[in-house]
């Protein structure tokens, strides 16, 4: 049959299918099973509102529980058995085959890089946009604007900047614009500006604020006694401040690199294959991508500050700078974490820019790719498995804060 | 509403000039590629995008006509004259007058490309000379008769901005192209259709139950929505596909609609729930008063009121059934390739074209222009549902 | 410890929409000034631009003789209480009134000091640790005045400060406030809000707003007795100042006013032999009409429509009468049966004023 006759026949079947139970099992419900007339009427109309919620609700259930939960348990079951044995059980064998593999680590760090970079930049250019479109006449086809790749696939943003990064021999013109801009800079005055003194301007200034942050999320663990967070709030923000370190101290290293690392200026670049950049190339795609998200959403939440507050501040004689890190910053900081867990997630599930690109060559392997690979290339279902483990267990608190969030909320 | 006036306006230029930045950063990526797709390969391969809005300098290898029957070639003055236009002849331009391109400088080997101004004479030896006008019409004279291929020129030509729609043509309507895009739209879209309206009606039913329906066990669900929300997708490769194999479903437009439908349906259970949450409670205890069953007060009541939050996640999940690679790849794509899909396709290209960017710009900006337009289209609901479905 | 001077001041939007216009206004050390007027009369705008929040179009603005048209906000010495508080809602009750000496640059011990005493006299120590979430609505708003008061200020700015406050949380606050005013007789404060009741209770002088200017300045009790306008008499006073047309017969030291409707009126306001067959109003505030007999001479008489009994006065509703607006009575005790019958009513000569063009003839 034609895909799209077999396409429409779903539509009509699936929707009429759905419509269909939902009608007929009220009816039977109702009118056979628990009837409201007779001598038990009172009686069944209550047995009828206790078992109505199921029939709304069983498709969901039947499909959440099919299609993800019990997903979950399959893949922990795999994880711990052999494909090629009939599927024994080999306890932990996996993971340490995995363990012994330094694609995966490959991997594990990079997604690491990119859990941190990815999250951080996108929320910080979202903070960014937000704050200035708001505050000008044309922002809304601005924001429209930075907004708009939200809507365009992986594939087609790999595509996008693979023109972008694109290297043609030398003696041609070329016709990717970051090499294009590339070939401008030939170690001049404006090479040394662009290329030394901003990358080390733009890396103190994180590694400043990094350290402030540092000292922020910190600070309140040693406290004495007034105000101390519990132990396991103690524990994410050490966690976080941690992580707050190291990109101070990466930065620093970066800062020291953009001093006196050698450019070659004037030979076209290869970007996708200049280990550890290429992972920063892959990147600036997922962030292009998410800082929409990050504006919409910090946008509404900088909107909802009251006014008023922002007026008091000013009348206690704070300056713009103070009153966006002293009572805006604050006041949305809620949003912020929700924004940053987000992009998070969709980070850890990041495949297909990856997949696209460079297919992991260049070490610019990930987790998710790295699983793809391991379960469709290899066909080695244990090592494939443990490796989507590893995955959930990084979304794992997120999704436990999630669901504790979500539970504070409903009471 | 900084307090005061002074430096009020100096500090709005930093803004606009701010955005303005922002903004073709972020633009221009899109851009190339949308400009790209209506460029010929040789211009895509020559220049840069960004200059396509100009007249560009362009170095081309021309051939005069063939000479043909020594008999035919026209004689005057003794001399054996060929003239015509290089343009012309070369197929870039139907006629002389439609000729855009104006020669700079020519000459007549590839070592010495300017030797010539518009109008000179060369001298190719032999007694045979050939003089090039800007506007490409050439005049071939010999004292014998020219024969084999026509004479060689090397122009350096202005030539004026040109688009075209070929490689729209090539990519969607040209039947003889294996790599064209037009099955794999379709299948994209009978992919996206089912695997959006489905998830919608089954979420709504269950959103409903959520919200308004009272019965043990109610906030346990929730919070597991919740929790289902964040599951990779990732873990239920392996499992479901060797459940699908199981059942006999196998690879197929079935499976990758279940499997869609799976996968959206914590969204919409979570975006509706929220929505339908914060309806009023007297519409609904005014329904029931009335002696409306559930179900009346859900489909007459709640479903209508709740079509901006079904508009957005019907949105969601058009975008993301339509950009999706990694749920096609496991659960449609067969080894036949018949049910591949616009991203798969793209990836291929990337593979086998890497440098055709006629072809992959042309490939990816017919999928990206769907939700494009939508998103234009549709940006308010889209916006909502964002604000409404984060996770707070 | 403040004086405020107010030259011609202007607002406008897009210079054309004018909100304010000819504001002239002069404050001393130590006055409550309540500004009050309908909504949309600029009350509100005309405070925010005393504390630099919005742009001075026109004329000119002094603290202590300072022209501060174009200082920022922090540095004009005023302290501002709002509507909805605008507390820091992240800060606790302890950063919210410290925010401003730290920006400022004080040290601790002045600091600390300076918060003690707020919160003495507030009664805020017991929550000086907890977030405004915390703190019902009467204590956010003592947070709010404390965070004024720790800043010194020359001048006081209080928002609506009590809108947003239940009817008797509102009274007490009200209390509050002129007993913290009490206690600072130094500081001049300005008050904006459109609830009379607090004008008339809080204000050494009330500014009343109308039609984009100033309609009278005075204190409460001037402006009840003497309004110098028809918008004031009907503004201040509730139920509002009866109007009733007539026509001047008898000029002198007292005047007497034929009224339309056979009434006849007798009032304190001098007038000239030129004034004799003026059309004027005639304003009688209901709780100065009494009864009289049926012989006796009388300003109105008509049918009472409606009474409404509120326990220590019965509210009369009379039958229009020509073109004048209903005209309302305010009898002290109960009164029933009144219903339907025909009442006539009179007052005081004292107790009388008379508009002409809208203008008080007294204060010509």
């Amino acid at each position: 049959m034609n895909p799209a006759l077999l396409g429409l026949f779903t539509i009509i079947i699936g929707v009429g299918g759905c419509l269909g139970y939902f009608y007929f099992s009220n009816i039977l419900l109702d009118k056979v099973i628990f009837p409201a007339t007779g001598k038990n009427a009172g009686r069944n109309i209550n047995r009828a509102e206790k078992v109505r919620p199921w029939l709304f609700l069983a498709p969901a259930i039947i499909a959440l529980g099919l299609y993800l939960a019990y997903p979950v348990f399959a893949t922990i079951w795999l994880s711990l058995t052999d494909r090629s044995q009939g599927n024994a059980f080999v306890g932990l064998a996996n993971y340490r085959q995995m363990g012994l593999d330094p694609k995966f680590w490959e991997a594990l760090s990079n997604n690491m890089l990119w859990l941190i970079v990815v999250p951080a930049a996108s929320t910080g250019f979202g903070l960014l946009a937000a704050q200035l479109t708001d505050r000008i006449s044309w922002g809304s086809f601005a924001k429209s604007i930075i907004f708009m790749p939200m809507a365009i696939s992986f594939v087609g943003a790999a595509v996008i900047f693979k023109l972008v990064y694109d290297a043609r021999p030398e003696g041609t013109n070329q016709i990717g614009i970051l090499n294009a801009i590339w070939l401008q800079f030939d170690g001049g005055f404006w090479s040394i500006v662009i290329l030394r003194v901003l990358p080390v301007v733009i890396m103190l200034a994180i590694a400043a604020l990094s350290a402030w942050l540092v000292w922020v999320v910190a600070q309140p663990v040693f406290q004495p006694e007034r105000e101390r967070p519990g132990p396991l709030v103690s524990v994410v923000r050490i966690v976080a401040a941690l992580a707050a370190a190291f990109v101070v101290i990466a930065c620093l290293r970066g800062l020291v690199g953009a001093v006196t690392g050698t450019y070659p200026y004037g030979e076209a670049q290869q970007w996708l294959t200049i280990p550890f950049w290429n992972s920063f190339f892959l990147m600036i795609v997922l962030i292009w991508i998410q800082t929409g998200f990050a504006m919409v959403i910090l946008s509404a939440a900088l909107r909802g500050i009251p006014e008023e507050t922002i007026e008091a501040a000013i009348i206690d004689g704070a300056n713009p700078l103070q009153i966006f890190f002293s009572i805006k910053m604050p006041q949305i900081a809620s949003t912020i974490v929700v924004v940053w867990t987000t992009i998070t997630i969709v980070v850890l599930k990041v495949f297909d820019i990856v997949y696209a690109m460079t297919n992991g060559q260049w070490q610019t392997q990930v987790l998710a790719n790295y699983m793809y690979d391991k379960l469709f290339r290899a066909n080695d279902w244990g090592v494939g498995s443990a490796a989507a483990m590893v995955i959930m267990l990084l979304v794992t608190p997120i999704l436990v804060w999630n669901v504790y969030n979500a539970r504070k909320e409903m009471r | 509403m900084d307090g005061m006036a002074g430096g009020k306006t100096s500090l709005s230029w930093v803004v606009n000039i701010s955005v303005v930045l922002l903004v073709a950063l972020w633009l221009f990526p899109t851009a190339g590629l949308f400009i790209s797709s209506f460029r010929t390969a040789d211009q895509i391969s020559t220049s840069g995008w960004w200059a396509s809005m100009f007249p560009q300098e362009q170095n081309q290898t021309l051939r005069t006509d063939t000479p043909g029957d020594p008999a035919d070639i026209p004689q005057i003055d003794d001399v054996y004259t060929i003239d015509g236009n290089l343009f012309v002849a070369e197929g870039q331009a139907p006629d002389v007058e439609s000729v855009q391109a104006t020669i700079s400088v020519w000459g007549t080997g590839s070592r010495n490309i300017d030797a010539y101004q518009p109008g000179d004479t060369a001298d190719l030896g032999d007694g045979e000379a050939i003089t090039v006008q800007s506007n490409g019409d050439y005049v071939w004279t010999s004292a014998e008769p020219q024969s084999g291929r026509g004479q060689r020129v090397f122009t350096t030509a202005v030539t004026p901005p040109e688009f075209t729609l070929d490689n729209y043509r090539n990519v969607l309507f040209n039947p003889n192209n294996r790599e064209g895009m037009a099955k794999a739209f379709f299948n994209t879209l009978t992919v996206t259709i089912p695997a959006t309206i489905i998830p919608i009606l089954i979420a709504a039913f269950a959103a409903y139950a959520l919200a308004w329906m009272d019965f043990p066990g109610r906030a346990l669900l929730i919070a597991a929505v919740v929790g289902l929300l964040v599951v990779p997708l990732q873990l239920a490769l392996i499992p479901l596909l060797r459940l699908h194999n199981e059942i006999g479903i196998g690879k197929g437009y079935l499976g990758v609609w279940l499997a869609h439908t799976g996968f959206g349906l914590p969204l919409a259970i979570y975006l509706l729930r929220n929505y339908m949450v914060g309806l009023p409670r007297d519409i609904i205890e005014n329904a029931r008063v009335d002696g409306a069953t559930d179900f009346q007060i859900f489909t007459k009541i709640i479903l209508p009121l709740s079509y901006p939050a079904l508009a957005s996640f019907a949105i969601f999940q058009f975008l993301w059934t339509w950009n999706d690679l990694l749920v096609a790849l496991v659960f449609l794509i067969d080894s036949s390739g018949d049910t591949t899909v616009m991203t798969k396709q793209i990836v291929e290209l990337l593979g086998t074209r890497g440098g055709n960017w006629e072809i992959l710009a042309t490939s990816a900006f017919v999928s990206i222009a769907v939700p494009l337009l939508v998103f234009f289209s549709l940006q308010r609901f889209l916006v909502r549902g964002l604000l409404a479905g984060s996770v707070k | 410890m403040a004086t405020l001077k107010l030259t011609d001041v202007a607002k406008t939007y897009g210079g054309t929409i004018d909100v304010l216009k000819n504001i002239n206004l002069d404050i001393k050390t130590g006055e409550l000034i309540v500004f009050v007027g309908p909504s949309g009369c600029g009350k509100s705008t005309l405070l925010r631009m005393i504390a630099g929040l919005e742009k001075i179009s026109g004329g000119e603005l002094q603290i202590d003789g300072r022209v501060v048209n174009n200082i920022p906000p922090a540095q004009r010495g005023i302290a501002m209480v709002f509507q909805s508080y605008a507390l820091y809602p992240h800060m606790t009750v302890r950063d919210n009134m410290t925010f401003a000496l730290k920006l400022a640059k004080k040290s601790k011990a002045e600091i600390d000091a300076a918060v003690a005493k707020a919160a003495k006299i507030l009664q805020l120590e017991p929550y000086l640790d907890r977030l405004p979430k915390a703190l019902s609505g009467g204590q956010r708003q003592r947070v709010a005045i404390g965070r004024s008061i720790v800043r010194d200020p020359k001048v006081y700015l209080f928002d609506e400060p009590l809108s947003n406050l239940d009817a008797a949380l509102r009274v007490a606050t009200r209390i509050e406030i002129a007993q913290l005013k009490e206690s600072m007789p130094e500081s001049t404060m300005i008050y904006v809000t459109h609830d009379q009741v607090e004008a008339m209770t809080l204000a050494s002088r009330i500014v009343v707003l109308a039609n984009k200017g100033i309609a009278q300045v005075g204190t409460p009790l001037q402006l009840y007795e003497r309004p110098e306008n028809e918008f004031v008499a009907q503004f201040i006073g509730s139920p509002a100042m009866n109007l009733l047309a007539g026509e001047i017969v008898e000029t002198g030291p007292q005047t007497t006013i034929k009224l339309i409707g056979g009434g006849t009126a007798l009032a304190n306001v001098p007038t000239q032999a030129a004034d004799k067959g003026l059309k004027v109003n005639v304003g009688v505030r209901p709780e100065d009409l009494t009864a009289v007999n049926d012989d006796a001479p009388y300003i109105f008489e008509g049918k009472v429509n409606i009474t409404e009994a509120l326990g220590e006065v019965t509210l009369l509703y009379f039958d229009r009468v020509g073109d004048n607006d209903a005209v309302i009575g305010k009898l002290p005790g109960i009164h029933t049966g009144l219903r339907g019958t025909s009442v006539r009513m009179t007052a005081q000569p004292d107790k009388v004023q008379i508009f002409h063009n809208g203008q008080s003839l007294h204060y010509r």
